[in-house]
């Protein structure tokens, strides 16, 4: 399994959580008094997509790409 | 006039550091587009963030939460977080990177390049920047319904407005359109995208600093957070929605309207919605509102569904997709000083965008119990009035209202440059020929095509709708649906110009059926709530999929260039 395969199976992942059909209609929960849980379930979620490309940019981070683009830079800066 | 004074000097504070930004100008058309490469991972989140947030992120999402309630958030800025974040991974450092390697500084030389066709570049520039327009439009217009209500009173002799007779004396639409667009024509005219990149900054940090503010101020007006939420407006047992409190400005407090106020009623069955308050919860509710009219006080009635419908929340992910092909965002990326500098983008971007939106949709749902019902094409006003209404202090209004207008302008800066820098990269000196004219003459020229646009998309904007949640969702969907055709031409060497022509065709296509058949920007989905995007994109791929397989592919030469080994 290659690398953005890895990515793109948890991003689907992510995809399926996104629908949180078990809050749909739920008006009366609210977090800390205020935030209605169909809000503060996404506000969760949203932080843990953070987490997740936290962990993506440190374990799986595209490096060839940055050789790739020096890789012509002496010519350009040239111009 | 107190918030108007504060708004003027933001103005000229703007301006002044458009002014100092542009020392550090090197006086080339690399510098002036693309900055020299040379920006680093904390500008390069401030200015990407503060470009994909415009009027869409305070006013448009504020509106919208309004007209449907919480189901906003979830519906548009979480599932932004997660595909955002994706489209700079998987599209912004690799176009970066081809971008960086080859010379490019704009995505129509990417194409060209990509696909060996200059064709392909004429095609793509009329489709990019009628997209750009209505972005535009939605920043002139919000910024504009924004001022209005905040600056009630300050010119009555001048301004007295009789359309909107509760905003007598407010600065009108077009003169704050006018003058947002003045401001920023001249520090982007002055500094380029170096002087762009460091205005976004600034400005993001203005308003989602001011966003923060707004917010804990108007809930401390409501009683606080716990009472604003349980303020928004509330089914009775005989199936009428009803406000249960009003907001006193002149006395500066929460009164209870007793009884409840009727502003609407369901059109199902009472029953299965008595003490539910529909804007707290994302179930689709059918319900006919009663609003007055304030310039004929006559009693208007209209119908509107609260909620959101689980197939609409779902193709919903297609929108944002948006994100890979908007071009300015393009110019932003290639701004980087090292793929490096994409990462604290990726990983910011959806906690930036937490930090705007969650604020604004509670605002928006707990206006449902303070103002009055608005129709659709009102709801961009809903911000300016909640502030205008409930924070009681003309300075603290003034630096909110700045705080708007931040993230209004920290996107127009991007999308004006990007214009520009197209129209003479893909445009003039294509036509020309590299060397036909000198540094000076290329800025220039990009310039008066800047000015060009931004003129016709001020006069559009004195006559477009008003709904900016929806407007944006239209050209969102017709950069979504041209993603396809980027993607392929990243990840797929199978890619053909035939393949790409074919993609830009259906993707151009489908859009226009589905815009027309809205009544040209009026929310629009189909079959069960399908969004337009999510069929508008999967029949773009399809059609670069198929066409590219029927054709012959591109050389191997060509494809080194893109493709690392």
């Amino acid at each position: 399994m290659t690398r953005s395969g890895l990515i793109l199976i948890a991003l689907v992942g992510f995809l399926a959580l996104h629908q949180d059909v078990w809050f749909w209609n739920d008006d009366e929960t609210l977090f800390f008094g205020f935030l209605p849980v169909g809000l503060a379930y996404h506000a969760v979620y949203t932080v843990a997509i953070a987490i997740f490309w936290g962990g993506v940019v440190m374990l799986a981070w595209p490096n060839e790409l940055e050789a790739f683009a020096e890789d012509n830079q002496a010519s350009n800066d040239s111009e | 006039m107190t918030p108007l004074i504060i708004v003027v000097l933001y103005l000229c504070l703007l301006l002044g550091l458009g002014f100092w930004s542009s020392r550090s100008f090197r006086g080339t058309s690399r510098d002036f587009f693309v900055a020299s490469h040379s920006i680093g991972p904390f500008l390069l989140l401030m200015s990407v963030f503060g470009t994909t947030m415009t009027a869409f992120a305070l006013v448009g999402s504020t509106g919208k939460a309004f007209e449907r309630g919480i189901g906003v958030y979830g519906l548009m800025a979480s599932v932004s977080g997660l595909v955002h974040a994706a489209m700079f991974y998987f599209i912004g450092v690799r176009l970066w990177a081809i971008g960086k390697r080859n010379g490019y500084v704009t995505q129509i030389q990417f194409f060209r390049a990509r696909f060996d066709s200059s064709g392909i570049g004429y095609v793509l520039f009329p489709v990019l920047v009628l997209l750009v327009v209505p972005y535009l439009l939605i920043g002139i217009i919000g910024a504009g319904k924004t001022l209005l209500p905040v600056t009630t009173g300050a010119l009555p002799g001048l301004f007295p407005n009789p359309a909107t007779p509760q905003w007598a004396g407010g600065i009108p639409v077009w003169l704050t359109g006018l003058v947002v667009c003045s401001v920023v024509l001249a520090y982007v005219f002055k500094g380029g995208s170096r002087g762009a990149a460091w205005a976004n900054t600034f400005q993001t940090l203005v308003f989602m600093l001011m966003g923060l503010l707004a917010f804990i101020f108007i809930a401390r007006s409501l009683g606080g957070f716990q009472q604003a939420t349980n303020l928004s407006a509330q089914f009775d047992q005989q199936g009428f929605l009803v406000q249960t409190h009003r907001y006193d400005a002149g006395a500066g407090e929460l009164l209870e309207n007793d009884p409840p106020k009727v502003i609407g009623k369901t059109l199902g069955n009472p029953s299965d919605v008595a003490g539910k308050h529909p804007l707290l919860a994302r179930t689709p509710t059918e319900v006919e509102l009663y609003t007055t009219d304030p310039s004929s006080g006559n009693q208007i009635t209209f119908n509107r569904q609260y909620g959101i419908g689980k197939w609409m929340f779902f193709t919903y992910l297609f929108i944002p997709l948006s994100a890979g092909m908007f071009p300015h965002l393009f110019q932003h990326w290639l701004t980087a000083r090292s793929a490096k500098a994409f990462r604290l983008t990726i990983v910011a971007h959806p906690l930036c965008i937490l930090i705007v939106w969650v604020p604004c949709v509670l605002i928006g749902s707990w206006a449902t119990g303070i103002l009055p019902p608005l129709e659709s094409h009102k709801v961009s006003g809903v911000l300016g009035a909640m502030v205008a209404t409930l924070v009681g202090s003309p300075v603290l209004t003034g630096f909110l209202t700045a705080g708007v207008l931040a993230a209004i302008m920290s996107s127009l800066d991007s999308q004006f440059l990007c214009l520009g820098t197209m129209f003479t990269n893909d445009i003039v000196l294509q036509s020309v020929g590299p060397k036909r004219f000198s540094d000076r003459q290329i800025i220039l020229i990009a310039r008066g095509f800047v000015f060009a646009v931004v003129a016709v998309t001020y006069l559009l904007s004195l006559v477009a709708p008003g709904n900016i949640f929806d407007l944006a969702v239209w050209c969102f969907t017709g950069f979504a649906s041209l993603v396809p055709l980027v993607l392929a031409s990243l990840y797929w060497r199978r890619t053909t110009l035939i393949g790409a022509y074919a993609s830009i065709a259906v993707a151009v296509g489908t859009w226009f059926y589905f815009f027309r058949a809205s009544g040209y920007g009026g929310e629009y989905a189909i079959g069960p709530g399908i969004v337009p995007a999510a069929v508008c994109v999967v029949a773009s791929a399809i059609a670069v999929i198929v066409v590219s397989l029927m054709t012959r592919p591109p050389s191997d030469e060509t494809l080194a260039k893109f493709f690392p080994r």
